[in-house]
C-alpha cells in the first residue's frame, strides 16, 4: 500500500476555508479526487476542522451522493426521475445490471471497471430517459443502446 | 437572478447570498459560476457595489443529493455543513435561519421575477396572469409529449393550452391519461381538467398544487398504480427520517403498494392506503412528509378502478405491471424444441419435443426468461 495523499483534503480546506459550513464542498472535493470516500478522510478532517468523527461521518451517510465504498472506473448512472422513469428507465437499468451481473445491493463489479447506480434527474428530462457516464450524458437511451455502450467499454478496457 | 438577489440584500440589510444547486445539474452550476465571476469583475457584486458603500458576496453551495433540503430549515442546516433535516418551528427561517440569522429564502424563479418587475412596475406585472396569481411561471414540461421542455406562461394559462398547443399532444400518437403536476408531492390531474386553469387557486381546489412546476405527461400505456408506487419510492427513500409518521408511514405505503403492483393486494388495502396518507399528511414535521401521499391520495381519487383491477382482477389495465401479466405460448408458432423449458427458473413450462409446450400459469413468476429466449417468437405477453 502506498501512503495515503492528504494533499488532496489540504487543498480542499485551502479552498473552501477551514470551518464547520465547508464540510459538505470539501467532502465533495475529496469524492471526485478519490472517486469515494476513504476512511482515512474521517480522523484527518476531524482533526484539521475540530469537528468530531462522527458528526462528519453523520453528514457523509446522510447524503445520497457520498460513498463509502470504493467505485468502478466507469460509472454509470442511470436517470429514474419522472420524465425518465415514465418514459421506461428500468429496462434500462435492469439490462445494465444483466449485462454486468449487479443489482440494487451490488453496485460495482468484482474488477472494481463498473458501477451501476440510480439518480433521480440530470436535468435532461427532454431527452429522456438519459444515463450518465463518468458524468457525460447520454440521451434518449434505449436497453439495447446502453448494453452495447457497455460493451464497448469492455472490448477497449 | 443575481440582480434580484443583490436587491433583496438591499433591501434586508445582507452582505451574503447563498445559491444552492443540485450537484447533478452541472451546467447550471458552471453558469452561476460564470455569471456571479462576471458580476464581480463588472463591480455588481462584491465590496462597494458601483462604488455604493454597499457590498455583497455570493457563495454556490452544490447540493449532495437530499430531496428533503428543499425544505428551508433543512437547507439552511445543509449549508451550514450539516445533516439536511427540518426543525419544528417557530422560529421560522426569516427569524432564526442560516447561522442563526435572519434570512430570507427564496426560490430561484422568484429572485429572477425581481428586477424586472422593479423595472416595470408592480401594475405591469399583475396585469400578467389571474387576480390572485400574478406573473408567469416556468413549467418543465415532459413525460410522454411531443415537445418536451422548459416553458414560460401567464399564470392561468389552461392545461389544454400547455399540453396541445405548446406541447405537440401526446407523443408517438398515445392517447392522454394523466399528468402528474408538482412533482413528487404533487397531485395527477386528468382529461376532466383540461380547462382548469393553472394557477394557485384552481389547483388548490382540485387538490394540486404547482410546487416544483413540474407537469409529467403520461399515456395510457402508464400505470397509475405503479406511478403512485414509483413516488412513494422515492419519497420513502428521501424521508430524513426525523420523525416518526414520515420515516413509518412512508414505509408502510410502500409495502402495500408494492404488494398491489406485485398482484399480492388484498382487500383493503385502498382503505388502509387512505387512512395512512392522511395521517401522515397531518401529523409530519416538514413538507416532505405532509405531502408524500399526496400522488397516492390524489391517483385513488381519479384511478380508483385501476386499483381495484389490481387488487381484485390481479390484472393492470394498462398492461404495465410485469407481474400481472400472462405469459403463453402460442401453439402455432411453437415448434417444439424445448429451449423455454430449459430456461424457466422455476419449471413452468411442460411439454414434448416437437409439440407445443404449455405454461403453467400457478407457477409461472413472470420473469420473461422464456419469451427472450424463444427463437421462434411463440412466446406472448399480455
Ligand atoms: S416529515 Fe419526513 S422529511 Fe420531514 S422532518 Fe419528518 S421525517 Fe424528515
Ligand atoms: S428525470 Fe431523468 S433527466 Fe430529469
Amino acid at each position: 500500500m502506498t501512503a495515503f495523499d492528504y494533499t488532496v483534503l489540504d487543498r480542499a480546506i485551502e479552498q473552501f476555508g477551514n470551518k464547520e459550513s465547508s464540510l459538505i464542498a470539501i467532502l465533495q472535493y475529496a469524492q471526485e479526487h478519490y472517486r469515494y470516500l476513504p476512511k482515512e478522510v474521517f480522523p484527518y478532517l476531524s482533526k484539521k476542522l475540530g469537528i468530531s468523527e462522527a458528526r462528519i461521518y453523520g453528514v457523509a451517510t446522510f447524503y445520497e451522493n457520498f460513498s463509502l465504498e470504493q467505485k468502478g472506473k466507469y460509472v454509470i448512472k442511470v436517470c429514474d426521475g419522472t420524465a425518465c422513469h415514465v418514459r421506461h428507465s428500468v429496462p434500462i437499468l435492469e439490462a445494465l445490471r444483466k449485462e454486468l451481473g449487479l443489482s440494487e445491493e451490488k453496485k460495482t463489479t468484482d474488477d472494481l471497471m463498473f458501477t451501476v447506480e440510480t439518480v433521480a434527474c440530470l436535468g435532461a428530462c427532454s431527452s429522456a430517459p438519459a444515463i450518465t457516464l463518468n458524468n457525460e450524458i447520454y440521451p434518449t437511451m434505449t436497453p439495447e443502446k446502453a448494453v452495447a455502450l457497455v460493451k464497448s467499454l469492455k472490448e477497449n478496457a | 437572478m443575481i440582480e434580484g438577489m443583490v436587491i433583496a440584500g438591499i433591501a434586508t440589510g445582507a452582505n451574503d447570498g447563498y445559491i444552492y444547486v443540485r450537484a447533478e445539474y452541472p451546467k447550471a452550476v458552471a453558469r452561476l459560476t460564470l455569471a456571479i465571476e462576471q458580476a464581480t469583475e463588472l463591480g455588481l457584486l462584491g465590496d462597494n457595489i458601483l462604488g455604493t458603500n454597499f457590498s455583497f458576496k455570493m457563495h454556490i453551495n452544490r447540493g449532495a443529493g437530499a430531496f428533503v433540503c428543499g425544505e428551508g430549515s433543512a437547507l439552511t442546516a445543509s449549508i451550514e455543513g450539516k445533516r439536511g433535516m427540518p426543525r419544528t418551528k417557530p422560529p421560522r427561517t426569516v427569524e432564526h435561519g442560516l447561522f442563526d440569522k435572519p434570512t430570507v429564502l427564496n426560490n430561484v424563479e422568484t429572485y429572477a421575477n425581481v428586477s424586472t418587475i422593479i423595472n416595470k412596475g408592480s401594475e405591469w406585472f399583475k396585469k400578467i396572469g389571474t387576480e390572485n396569481s400574478t406573473g408567469t411561471k416556468t413549467f418543465a414540461l415532459t413525460g410522454n409529449i411531443q415537445n418536451a421542455g422548459l416553458i414560460e406562461v401567464p399564470m392561468g394559462t389552461t392545461l389544454r393550452e400547455v399540453i396541445f398547443d405548446i406541447g405537440g399532444g401526446v407523443r408517438d400518437g398515445g392517447e392522454f391519461k394523466a399528468v402528474q403536476i408538482g412533482g413528487p408531492s404533487g397531485g395527477c390531474l386528468t382529461e376532466e381538467h383540461f380547462d382548469l386553469p393553472l394557477d394557485f387557486d384552481s389547483l388548490s381546489k382540485v387538490g394540486a398544487i404547482i410546487g416544483s412546476g413540474g407537469l409529467v405527461v403520461m399515456d395510457q400505456k402508464t400505470c397509475m398504480v405503479e406511478v403512485a408506487r414509483f413516488f412513494m419510492d422515492f419519497t420513502q427513500k428521501e424521508s430524513c427520517g426525523k420523525c416518526v409518521p414520515c420515516r413509518e408511514g412512508t414505509k408502510r405505503m410502500l409495502e402495500i403498494l408494492n404488494r398491489i403492483v406485485d398482484g399480492k393486494g388484498e382487500d383493503g388495502d385502498i382503505e388502509l392506503l387512505k387512512e395512512l396518507g392522511e395521517a401522515i399528511s397531518k401529523t409530519a414535521l416538514c413538507g416532505l412528509g405532509k405531502t408524500a401521499a399526496g400522488p397516492v391520495l390524489s391517483t385513488i381519487k381519479y384511478f380508483e378502478n385501476e386499483y381495484k383491477a389490481h387488487i381484485y382482477d390481479k390484472k393492470c389495465p394498462a398492461g404495465a405491471c410485469q407481474k400481472l401479466k400472462t405469459i403463453t405460448i402460442d401453439p402455432e408458432l411453437c415448434k417444439g424444441c424445448s429451449k423455454c423449458a430449459r430456461n424457466c427458473p422455476v419449471n413452468a413450462i411442460k411439454g414434448e419435443i416437437k409439440k407445443p409446450f404449455v405454461i403453467d400459469q400457478k407457477l409461472c413468476i413472470k420473469c420473461g426468461a422464456c419469451l427472450s429466449n424463444c427463437p421462434f417468437k411463440a412466446i406472448k405477453e399480455m
